[in-house]
């Protein structure tokens, strides 16, 4: 079976997973590069053991090799900020796991199809990929006038990035719950947790309705198909309690509210199984890379 | 001793106990009777901080930039200060806030994430204005751990770090190791915040004082959270006692928790059990309504909840766990009642 080549930039925490779970399911992706900076960082000397080759020149090698496909960017908003434009010239697809956001946000379930030509996506934010496909779950059943994602993750799995910039993630992650998940306005608040031992990533959603009919078996449905969809790449999705109805005082008046209530437990690959935060964004570049791979292979396909 | 500058946040900690139902008029009476009272700072914000109104929290029934601004325009001598809790208000909020004239700003975490703040300390200080660092949940930690993230605080530029005790949960002996330790690494003012659950909102605020705080917090009434805080009227009664001139009027205060503030509590904030629980389970003191509603839903015993939160080692802003500790205590009834 043919396959499409593809290479990881950055060799940190998120780089070092995402190789771990395209070696354990490759499908239609062949990793052929891992490039960083540092020949000695613990990511490139993973790679090393795990026979993958390696650059530590940065892009470099990437670009000058055509046969690379899909690369996935696991650095920082900074420096994809530079790679996009090389990596768009040199013909290359790009998964952005970093917060540049120069690409269209991307959650799987939910809007893949609408960006299968996109040169270049984004992969939002941990909490944009756990919580957009249940606030999207309950928008295509009834509209959604207003969303509230409550991301509580350990205390551990939250690095010095996102901790000096708790700002872009709250911005980033309400951004993909309207756009993406299609609610009208919406908020995203994180909270670090540092009990021991951690807790894994806890997700609470809650979508308000203004609708004075609405099926609930429909919506409660529709989550139960759309947690289906995303436990197929992230096996440690999943919901916490059966969602509820719960009326509250709004500004739009005293309202019904769906409080979903989920839960994100990681594989375990790299990180620690707790840091389903983590885990959840290197299953989800996976899973779009493997959807591009598969389309780059039926276009040569109908060409050939 | 020393003389602690006190910051009265009823407009702020009592929104919780009222529901963020401030009004603009009764910011106004309280604004100006505080101020008369030569009160120095008077905190105004949603309960959670600046854009705090939310499903989490609770929605406040009048914007709080409405209510920001009457304070602003109110206050004759004191400076108003707002929270911000990184997370729930971004940069935005925090400038909007500053254009309408708060002078100070308290930006709280957990104790021990206090390099979350540095983003808004320093944006803070650049907008020229006081920012005090504020270590939420304080007897879940240390005074050694404490110490560390109050010197972060410092080096981003804060002008003073809070012992804050969210959940009225420290006796004064864990008062004064943990007000001692800052005082020992910092060279800013050190303040400490009290609530109630156990009786020692005033005598743990006498114990901040006694070890060296600079800052102590209070609320008109102990109109805050939960059990409530250390009533400002009655910090400045014992500290008047205890030989300290505040230069605050306490006839003035009186009037103001008798005549104004006292009529808009809903509960006697009272150390009954959900507020005793709360507190010796160590749970967040804004949770308290939150609790009852869920307990009330769910057919369940608010002191169950808050002793199963408590071992959940729940922190600030974690409201929606609430909901999920009552489903599956409610499902742990089902299961028992079918066997």
């Amino acid at each position: 079976m043919s396959k499409i080549k593809a290479a990881i930039l950055g060799s940190g925490n998120i780089g070092t997973d995402l190789m771990y779970k395209i070696l354990k399911k490759d499908g239609n992706i062949e990793l052929s590069l891992v490039a960083g900076i540092d020949p000695e960082s613990e990511g490139l000397q993973r790679a090393r053991e795990a026979k993958v080759e390696t650059s530590h020149e940065g892009i470099k090698d990437i670009l000058a090799d055509p046969d690379i496909k899909i690369v996935f960017d696991a650095t920082s908003a900074k420096a994809h900020m530079h790679t996009a434009e090389q990596l768009s010239e040199a013909g290359k697809m790009a998964i952005d796991l970093t917060p540049a956001a120069i690409g269209p946000y991307l959650v799987p379930p939910v809007n893949l199809n609408e960006h299968i030509e996109a040169e270049n996506v984004n992969m939002v934010s941990c909490a944009g990929q756990a919580t957009t496909p249940l606030v999207y779950a309950v928008s295509r059943v009834v509209p959604v006038h207003y969303a509230e994602m409550i991301a509580t993750v350990a205390s551990r799995a939250i690095g010095p990035g996102t901790r000096q910039n708790v700002d872009e993630f709250t911005r980033t992650t309400a951004n993909s719950l309207e756009k993406v998940g299609g609610a009208k306005t919406a908020r995203a608040i994180p909270v670090f947790n540092p009990a021991e031992p951690p807790i894994t990533m806890a997700n609470t959603v809650y979508t308000v309705i203004k609708e004075k009919d609405f099926d609930v078996d429909a919506i409660k449905k529709s989550i139960n198909d759309i947690i289906y969809d995303v436990a197929d790449y992230v096996p440690g999705y999943r919901l916490k309690s059966e969602p509820i109805i719960d009326y509250r005082d709004t500004p739009w008046g005293r309202l019904p509210v769906v409080v979903i209530m989920n839960e994100v437990e990681g594989e375990g690959d790299f990180f620690p199984q707790y840091a389903g935060n983590l885990d959840i964004m290197t299953a989800s570049a996976r899973k779009v890379g493997d959807l591009y791979a598969n389309h780059f292979l039926q276009k040569k396909g109908v060409r050939q | 001793m020393k003389i602690p500058r006190l910051t009265d946040t009823t407009l702020r900690d009592g929104s919780h106990a009222i529901s963020y139902s401030y009004t603009v008029e009764q910011t106004r009476e309280i604004v100006r009777g505080l101020d008369e009272a030569s009160v120095p700072v008077i905190e105004v914000s949603h309960g959670a901080g600046l854009n705090g109104s939310t499903i989490q929290q609770g929605f406040s029934k009048t914007p709080e930039y409405d209510l920001i601004k009457t304070a602003v325009e109110t206050a004759k001598q004191a400076k108003i200060a707002s929270l911000f809790v990184p997370g729930i208000g971004t940069s935005e909020e925090l400038k909007k806030a500053v254009d309408i004239g708060i002078q100070a700003v308290r930006v709280a975490v957990h104790c021990t994430e206090a390099d979350v703040t540095e983003q808004y300390i320093r944006l803070a200080k650049e907008l020229e204005i006081e920012a005090v660092g504020f270590l939420m949940m304080a007897h879940t930690q240390p005074k050694e751990v404490l110490a560390e993230q109050a010197k972060l605080m410092e080096s981003y530029g804060a002008d003073c770090v809070y012992i804050v005790d969210s959940a009225g949960a420290l006796v004064p002996q864990g008062v004064r190791e943990r007000v001692s330790a800052l005082k020992d690494v910092l060279s800013i003012d050190v303040g400490f915040h009290a609530h109630n659950n156990l009786g020692l909102a005033i005598g743990n605020t006498v114990a901040a004082i006694e070890s060296g705080a600079d800052q102590v917090d209070g609320t008109v009434r102990a109109l805050g959270a939960g059990a409530g805080n250390a009533p400002t009227e009655v910090i400045v009664a014992t500290l008047n006692k205890m030989g300290i001139n505040t230069g605050i009027s306490l006839s003035h205060l009186m009037d103001l928790a008798e005549d104004v503030v006292a009529p808009i509590i809903p509960s006697p904030i009272v150390i009954d059990r959900d507020n005793l629980s709360s507190g010796y389970a160590g749970v967040y003191n804004s949770f308290l309504l939150h609790v009852r509603h869920a307990a009330e839903k769910f057919d369940l015993n608010p002191t169950e909840i808050m002793e199963e939160l408590g071992r959940r080692q729940a922190i600030a802003g974690q409201e929606d766990w609430i909901i999920d500790v009552a489903l599956e205590l409610a499902d742990k009834k089902k299961d028992m009642a079918h066997i």
